[in-house]
């Protein structure tokens, strides 16, 4: 989070940063006349041409039959050619055996062991804490009676962890060392991760077959891009002093780069690992989709019977595990950046503790055999699902309609979709494309250079070229009115957090649950709540990003300059006024990163939105998955990728930084 | 440069040999892969799609609970779409698909070309798609049930999502549907709103009926929603097999009602000819529309798993499960 936010201190001085305005006002103007000048010369031309509001259909490709083509050749082939039979078909094989191995480990260590062995670890790593939140996961999970699709989604995770860390630190070293790479591999893990799951779920179905292999491929896919941006961030930033002295004893490369530089960068690979394990865990429910089973499917098929009780009780050891991993990576990376002396007595530390570790968890995995049952035993569960169904009968009757005052949160729904929704969508599709092209170009150009705004316009124009305009622009006002809402909520309760050390720790796990909570269990109640449409579409994106918006708002206002802070007190300022005028200029940077975090979140649930009535881009790549058309899922996945760049370059003025968590 | 690229094509070499030695080298088949999570050590077993409606998952309940207690098998279960559960089927991934509602594109490609599929015959359930309102609504006024009258109702069928127009609610983008052609061929005032999913589509016809609220939607049978929300098929101009082969030619053209359609099961090739007990139990289930909303109730609105409700009904029906069992 600290990395997030490293120009907080800079422009602190007023004087300086009102000639930096003027500046840029009259640099903007200049901008502003430039693209007046281009606009008034290209847009009769374009007009003449092709006399269209919309994208004109001589501009478009039609990928149809290419993509079409591709996917026969794929079916035709995938029993015989060489490229599946010697190398994909190993591939699989690898991937079913490891997770085989693992999953049987698992079993053969009971409930007992794995339990045992997780609290020690988590204890060990992280301290006492989160060990005791390790042990009432696991025990959860197991009164749940959800240990078995547990253990199988746990060795899913954990071969799909080790490959994406491999495969992201390979990237990310060959980024961290060779500028040319690196440069490369940027336009790469930008796509990797703003291309929503979905869309390559289809094309890795066709090539592997559903089942664990396809799932674990789209999970690495998923999780790589964090570890390798962030194993590249750490070499690049590696103190350039401690480098120089290194060489200066006459290292070479090599030993520079395994004594100095990996050494140095050990944080943010533990920060790496830290949001791989996030991304692949938040895959796990959407990989069984495509057969992955585990924990993911038993919510995946609980929403076929429209069970919400059923798909929370297999959420909650998601959500869970997700805690517990979380916590324990992410307490390892602060003791090392601390670099604290150990502490506690000598048997603790070292080899030793490991060697404990070990030791009492095969005392425990063979105490859990001896008792009898090394699945968890059925008497100790409890099932929730038929009081969870009817606390959300309750809720929806009551909040649906005829609430005094307010009204229900159908009216709401109703009124925002006629209010917002529709104008926007109404205004964007109207927009004639070669005006929706200078819009962005002008506001990207003001905030950045001249390259984001080529960026943002090419990003936007390949939309119009791929011939899915229309529903584009309905996406587009779509994640606007959610982004809007999750703003303003996050920024008026990110602020409320600031101010109060109490409502923060409050939030804390709430927000936790809300990040790491499968979007497909929230799928029922938005819609119970809010009317099959856009307008649950709407929540289910706003709860999705609002949690990372609250966050970076509130450590933005935290980490506020308390000598700036200080003096505004001291002359006299109310509460409000050093809100207004001290606090909220000085934290403009992390504000800007939650309005991109706010963006890159609210694009993730697109799809989402799909299944409940969202339509548009959402609902094509869900159909090309649901009828196997490659051209239609993929083409939409592609343009949600465009809408995402020209959002980002639109939203992200200084110096790209790289996602801090929640990411 | 160059040396790092030697070492990089080292790497790639001993990652790719690794592979190799891994898998016991040379060729390695597709279709042979099995789940890691299936049973360990020789017991036989059985992988079954499940469809996301509730009446496939009644069919695979009963047959599940039968294999794995009459006839000792271990059966897993996996949920995917129709097309991508075609896809796994030739591929063996899944050996059989018991509820089809007509893929003839797949089955021309897999059944009849590369012959990987074999067609297994009806399940005895006859499907059928139709426009459905509520009985409540439909009570008040009769004439709503036909689509010539559709028109007239358009205003109270309206929601914040269809604007000006009446709603017509679709669900899953995976249904066979020519709704938005209907619409338009049949000159109605509606707009076709696809909920994205049945969960969300159950969810919603759940709350109209809670409000007493009238709604039209895309619907088929056999269903248990009927058991909770009572509805009234709307007519259609008549199925003929003109029109059918109309809409072959161009779907946008299809100004009739729905088929009704037997619904098929369908084996991977080599299961079904591999002489099993689980292919020739598979190949005789057979029931009924009524048998099957039992079930489908049973786990939809009552709470029960699917394996309870499967074994709730194999327990109450011994004299029609008794069939199918493969004689000895």
């Amino acid at each position: 989070m600290t990395a997030a936010t490293p120009t907080a201190d800079t422009g602190a001085a007023p004087d300086q940063q009102g000639t930096l305005q003027s500046a840029l006002q009259s640099r903007g103007l200049r901008k502003i006349l430039i693209l007046a000048v281009a606009a008034a010369v290209l847009v009769p031309l374009a007009h003449a041409k092709w006399s269209s509001g919309t994208w004109p259909s001589e501009l478009t490709v039609d990928l149809n039959g290419p993509l079409g083509r591709t996917s026969d050749w794929i079916i035709d082939n995938r029993d015989s050619h060489p490229l599946f039979v010697y190398f994909l078909g190993h591939l699989s094989n690898a991937v079913v055996l490891s997770v085989r191995a693992v999953y049987q480990l698992l079993l053969l260590l009971g409930w007992t062991g794995v339990t045992a062995g997780v609290t020690l670890v988590a204890w060990r790593v992280a301290g006492v804490r989160i060990a005791a939140t390790a042990l009432v996961s696991f025990a959860v999970s197991g009164v749940l009676d959800m240990w078995l699709p547990t253990m199988q989604t746990l060795a899913l995770m954990i071969v799909a962890v080790v490959a994406s860390v491999v495969v992201g630190a390979l990237l990310g070293l060959a980024g961290g060392l060779s500028e040319r790479l690196f440069k490369i591999l940027r336009p790469v893990l930008d796509t990797m991760q703003v291309l929503p799951a979905f869309a390559y779920l289809l094309p890795v179905v066709l090539v592997f077959g559903i089942g664990v292999p396809a799932a674990l491929l789209a999970t690495v896919v998923y999780a790589a891009p964090p570890m390798a941006r962030l194993t590249a961030l750490g070499l690049r930033g590696a103190d350039p002093g401690v480098l120089e002295a290194v060489t200066s004893l006459g290292a070479t490369g090599r030993q520079r780069l395994l004594t100095a530089r990996l050494p140095l960068a050990r944080k943010e690979l533990l920060l790496g690992l830290n949001q791989t394990i996030m991304m692949a865990l938040s895959m796990a429910v959407i990989a069984s989709m495509i057969g992955a089973a585990g924990l993911g499917d038993r919510v995946y098929q609980a929403l076929a019977s429209v069970d919400v009780g059923a798909a929370l009780a297999a959420a909650v050891p998601i959500v869970l595990l997700a805690i517990v991993m979380d916590r324990t990576t992410a307490a390892a990376g602060e003791r090392m950046g601390a670099d604290a002396a150990p502490s506690g007595p000598k048997l603790l530390r070292g080899w030793y503790a490991w060697a404990g570790v070990a030791v009492l968890t095969v005392l425990a995995t063979v105490a859990g055999r001896l008792a009898g049952s090394t699945i968890w035993p059925s008497g100790w569960t409890v099932a929730i699902a038929r009081p969870v169904n009817d606390f959300k009968e309750w809720m929806v009757d009551h909040l649906y309609s005829g609430v005094p005052v307010v009204g229900g949160t159908a009216d709401w729904a109703a009124h925002f979709t006629s209010w917002v929704l529709d104008p926007l969508r109404d205004g964007l599709t109207a927009l004639p494309w070669w005006g929706a092209l200078l819009i962005v170009a002008a506001l990207a150009w003001l905030i950045g250079t001249w390259r984001t705004a080529l960026t943002a316009t090419l990003a936007l124009a390949a939309i119009g070229v791929l011939g899915v305009w229309k529903p584009s622009m309905n996406t587009l006002s779509q994640v606007l009115a959610a982004l809007a809402v999750t703003l303003v909520l996050g920024f008026g309760i990110g602020i409320l957090a600031a101010g109060s050390k109490r409502l923060e720790a409050i939030l804390r796990p709430v927000l936790d649950v809300m990040q790491t909570m499968p979007q497909f269990v929230y799928l029922i109640p938005v819609v119970a709540l809010f009317a099959v449409g856009r307008a649950p579409a709407a929540a289910a994106a706003v709860v999705y990003a609002l949690p990372a918006v609250i966050r970076i708002t509130t450590q933005g206002l935290r980490q506020v300059d308390p000598g700036a802070m200080e003096s505004a007190r001291s002359l006299g300022a109310t509460r409000w006024q050093m809100l207004r005028q001290v606090q909220l200029p000085l934290a403009r940077p992390a504000l800007l990163l939650a309005v991109n975090q706010g963006v890159v979140l609210v694009l993730a649930v697109v799809i989402i939105g799909g299944l409940v009535g969202g339509g548009a881009l959402g609902y094509d790549v869900v159909t090309g998955l649901a009828k196997g058309d490659l051209a239609l899922g993929l083409v939409a996945g592609v343009a949600i990728v465009c809408l995402g760049l020209m959002l980002d370059r639109v939203t992200q003025p200084t110096q790209r930084r790289t996602t801090g968590k929640g990411a | 440069m160059t040396r790092t690229r030697i070492r990089v094509a080292g790497a790639a070499a001993l990652a790719g040999a690794t592979l190799l030695a891994l898998s016991g080298c040379g060729k390695a088949d597709m279709t042979k892969q099995g789940s890691p999570f299936q049973a360990a050590g020789g017991q036989r077993s059985v992988t079954l799609s499940v469809q996301t409606w509730v009446g496939a998952q009644a069919n695979v309940a009963v047959a599940k609970y039968l294999l794995e207690h009459e006839l000792k098998y271990h059966v897993d279960t996996v949920q995917v779409d129709e097309i991508p559960a075609w896809d796994a089927l030739s591929q063996g991934r899944v050996d059989a698909i018991l509820e089809d509602w007509g893929h003839p594109d797949q089955e021309q490609r897999y059944v009849k070309d590369k012959k990987t599929i074999t067609a297994g015959g009806g399940n005895g359930v006859t499907g059928h798609i139709g426009w459905w309102v509520p009985k409540y609504w439909a009570d008040k006024h009769p004439d709503v049930t036909d689509w010539k009258n559709l028109n007239k109702y358009a205003d109270q069928l309206r929601t914040s999502e269809s604007g000006s127009k009446g709603q017509l609610m679709d669900g899953s983008p995976s249904y066979v549907t020519n709704d938005k052609a209907l619409v338009k061929n049949l000159k109605l005032d509606f707009e076709v709103v696809f909920a994205g999913s049945e969960a969300a589509q159950i969810t919603q016809i759940q709350q109209f009926a809670k409000q007493k609220k009238p709604f039209l939607t895309y619907w088929y049978e056999p269903q248990w929603l009927f058991n909770q929300v009572p509805m009234v098929e709307v007519k259609l101009p008549k199925y003929t097999d003109a029109c059918a082969e109309k809409g072959k030619e161009d779907p946008e053209s299809i100004d009739c009602a729905y088929p009704t359609t037997p619904l098929q099961k369908f084996f991977n090739t080599e299961f079904a000819q591999g002489g099993s007990d689980a292919a020739a139990f598979l190949k005789n289930f057979h029931w009924t529309k009524e048998d099957q909303n039992e079930v489908s109730e049973m786990i939809a609105s009552k709470g029960m798993s699917a394996d309870e409700a499967g074994k709730a009904w194999v327990e109450k029906h011994p004299e029609v499960w008794k069939k199918w069992l493969p004689k000895k």
